[in-house]
């Protein structure tokens, strides 16, 4: 099935110059290991396809069971350049959260994600 | 030594609720109040304003706030970390101590200042001495913007902000100086970390990171469950409780609002996150993949296990230049077909532009109320909203360009598409754009000074 990040996670982001953090954390502990399988960097990369023209980096922090997302070149110039209205990418959380990822039935009725 | 140090946040950013810091000080017991008021762009506005008057160039909303909380610091010994001092710490120090002896406590405290963080006079020397200051992000030598540089700005450590503090003063005013390091260098002065104790440093580092943004960890921009966090309206401002082995409690005073829980302080840890193996502050790099939470109570979060290790050879340096010029124009299209008015507005704009010749380096068009912040995501906008903002932006090198774009925004209301309004405004305003220059310079050529004087 089908599930949109929003149901397993949370997040928040943020700007440096011309890139866009999104720190995107579980929900519950037991939904981080989905995120790491499914939610990569190139996964990533293809979801922003518009926005991001950099590259896409990841770095796993299991320690607090989130993911953080680098999006080089995504801010129309950053800072006080970019002519944006999000000029600091706040919102890109929440386009994240837009993904969806595609999750067997079993392990998501095991997690009790619903559809 | 004491065991436990409470170090309160009272201003997030230069614009943060006024009454915050009163709050962080009245509200309960505090040990220090730290006061985070640059950002990057502010630092070429003091800068300007310096030019213009000697006397200025500092976060001028300090000084009222001085007035009104300094007779509870000294009374309480509350002791006062704020990088209020722009461009000229010196003079945000002598309003500081003006307003001291008119409150009667003269001689009842000292004030601190750090300095040698503006590097803005050293800047020819430095480039004749082969130092390019590449910039951090392109590659490129500051030389290609030589003479558009508008202010140059060390960022500053904790240490001098701690050896002020050592030396018996109640409030330390700073330049640029870290966000962080406001917070850690009273964990320095209070539990004597060496300047190499990276495991420590890069806690009170994290500590630092967690509060800097003030309400962000307590509530504020909070994503999880945030319809049920209580009473925003009397949000309260982080604290940070200390320990000298290095954890520490985030929390927040009795009775306000907001909520401070193990998500609402992981959403600020990975606020303007970069690798976290390696976040790198002038004191230490610290590694945010070691950083434990655990619930510790209502409002409550233990934070341990950090990891540091030891800091680079380098301050950074923010670099601000001038780069252009830009203005921004908006309308409001109503149903029907709000989107497609707006789209047509914006097409009709264009011509109008390329047929005066004007040239930009970039036209930037967004539709708010149909994909401004998260573009195509969004998907197709329905042919029933309600209404659509037109919001189109230039950037360009030549001032007269922008300008003659600022004219062409009105005339739309009565030679374009239909059903339109917002234009109370007026026309929208050009803005001199300032940009940064992220640069690396060693530390061995910055020597930042600490002075301590009675009041």
């Amino acid at each position: 099935m089908k599930a949109q990040l929003l149901k397993l996670a949370h997040a928040r982001s943020g700007d440096k110059g011309d890139t866009a953090n999104v720190g995107l954390i579980a929900l519950r502990d037991e939904f981080y290991p989905v995120l790491v399988r499914e939610v990569t960097a190139a996964r990533v990369k293809r979801h922003f396809g518009g926005i991001c023209k950099g590259e896409v980096e990841r770095f796993e922090l299991p320690n607090l069971k989130a993911l953080n997302f680098l999006l080089h070149e995504s801010l129309g110039g950053g800072g006080t350049l970019s002519l944006m209205t999000d000029a600091q990418g706040k919102t890109f959380s929440t386009a994240l959260l837009r993904l969806e990822i595609e999750i067997a039935d079993d392990e998501a009725r095991s997690l009790g994600i619903e559809p | 030594m004491r065991e436990r140090i409470r170090v309160a946040c009272g201003q997030g950013f230069w614009g943060d609720l006024l009454d915050a810091p009163v709050r962080q000080v009245e509200g309960g017991r505090i040990d220090y109040l730290m006061l985070d008021y640059l950002a990057e762009v502010t630092m070429s506005i003091m800068q300007k304003q310096r030019a213009r008057d000697p006397r200025a160039g500092y976060a001028r909303d300090f000084v009222p706030l001085m007035r009104e909380i300094l007779p509870a610091c000294v009374r309480r010994d509350i002791r006062v970390t704020a990088n209020a001092g722009g461009v000229n710490p010196p003079a945000c120090a002598d309003a500081v101590r003006d307003v001291a002896r008119e409150l009667g406590l003269g001689g009842r405290l000292k004030l601190g200042v750090v300095t040698g963080d503006n590097i803005m006079d050293r800047i020819d020397d430095l480039l004749s001495r082969g130092l390019e200051l590449r910039n951090m992000d392109t590659g490129e030598p500051l030389s290609t913007v030589r003479e558009r540089i508008q202010s140059a700005n060390v960022y500053l450590g904790a240490q001098p902000i701690a050896e002020a503090l050592d030396r018996g003063a109640q409030v330390v005013i700073t330049g640029r100086a870290t966000d962080t390091g406001l917070t850690l260098a009273p964990l320095i002065h209070e539990f004597g970390w060496r300047a190499d104790d990276w495991d420590r440093l890069a806690a009170g580092t994290i500590a630092g990171h967690i509060i800097e943004c003030g309400a962000q960890c307590s509530g504020g921009n909070c994503q999880y469950e945030w319809q049920s966090i209580p009473d925003l309206a009397d949000v309260g401002f982080p604290i940070v409780e200390a320990s000298p082995d290095g954890t520490f409690v985030v929390t927040k005073h009795e009775g306000t609002g907001g909520r401070v829980n193990v998500p609402s302080v992981t959403e600020q840890l990975v606020y303007e996150m970069g690798d976290p193996h390696e976040y790198i502050t002038p004191d230490c790099v610290a590694d945010f993949t070691t950083i434990r939470l655990e619930d510790a109570g209502e409002n409550r979060v233990r934070v341990f296990g950090i990891k540091g290790k030891p800091a680079t050879g380098f301050y950074k340096v923010s670099i601000s230049y001038a780069a252009g010029f830009k203005a921004v124009g908006t309308l409001v299209y109503a149903w029907p077909q709000a989107y497609e008015k707006a789209q047509a507005a914006d097409q009709i704009l264009r011509a109008r532009l390329e047929r005066l010749g004007l040239k930009f380096d970039l036209i930037h068009t967004e539709f708010v109320g149909a994909n401004a912040t998260h573009g195509a995501l969004a998907g197709e906008p329905s042919p029933d909203a309600p209404e659509v903002q037109l919001r189109v932006g230039v950037r360009g090198q030549d001032r007269n360009a922008v300008e003659r774009f600022t004219k062409e925004i009105a005339p739309l209301i009565l030679t374009g598409p239909p059903a339109v309004t917002g234009f109370a405004g007026g026309r929208p305003k050009v803005e001199e754009i300032v940009a940064y220059w992220p640069a690396l310079i060693p530390k061995s050529e910055i020597e930042p000074r600490a002075e301590v004087t009675e009041v």
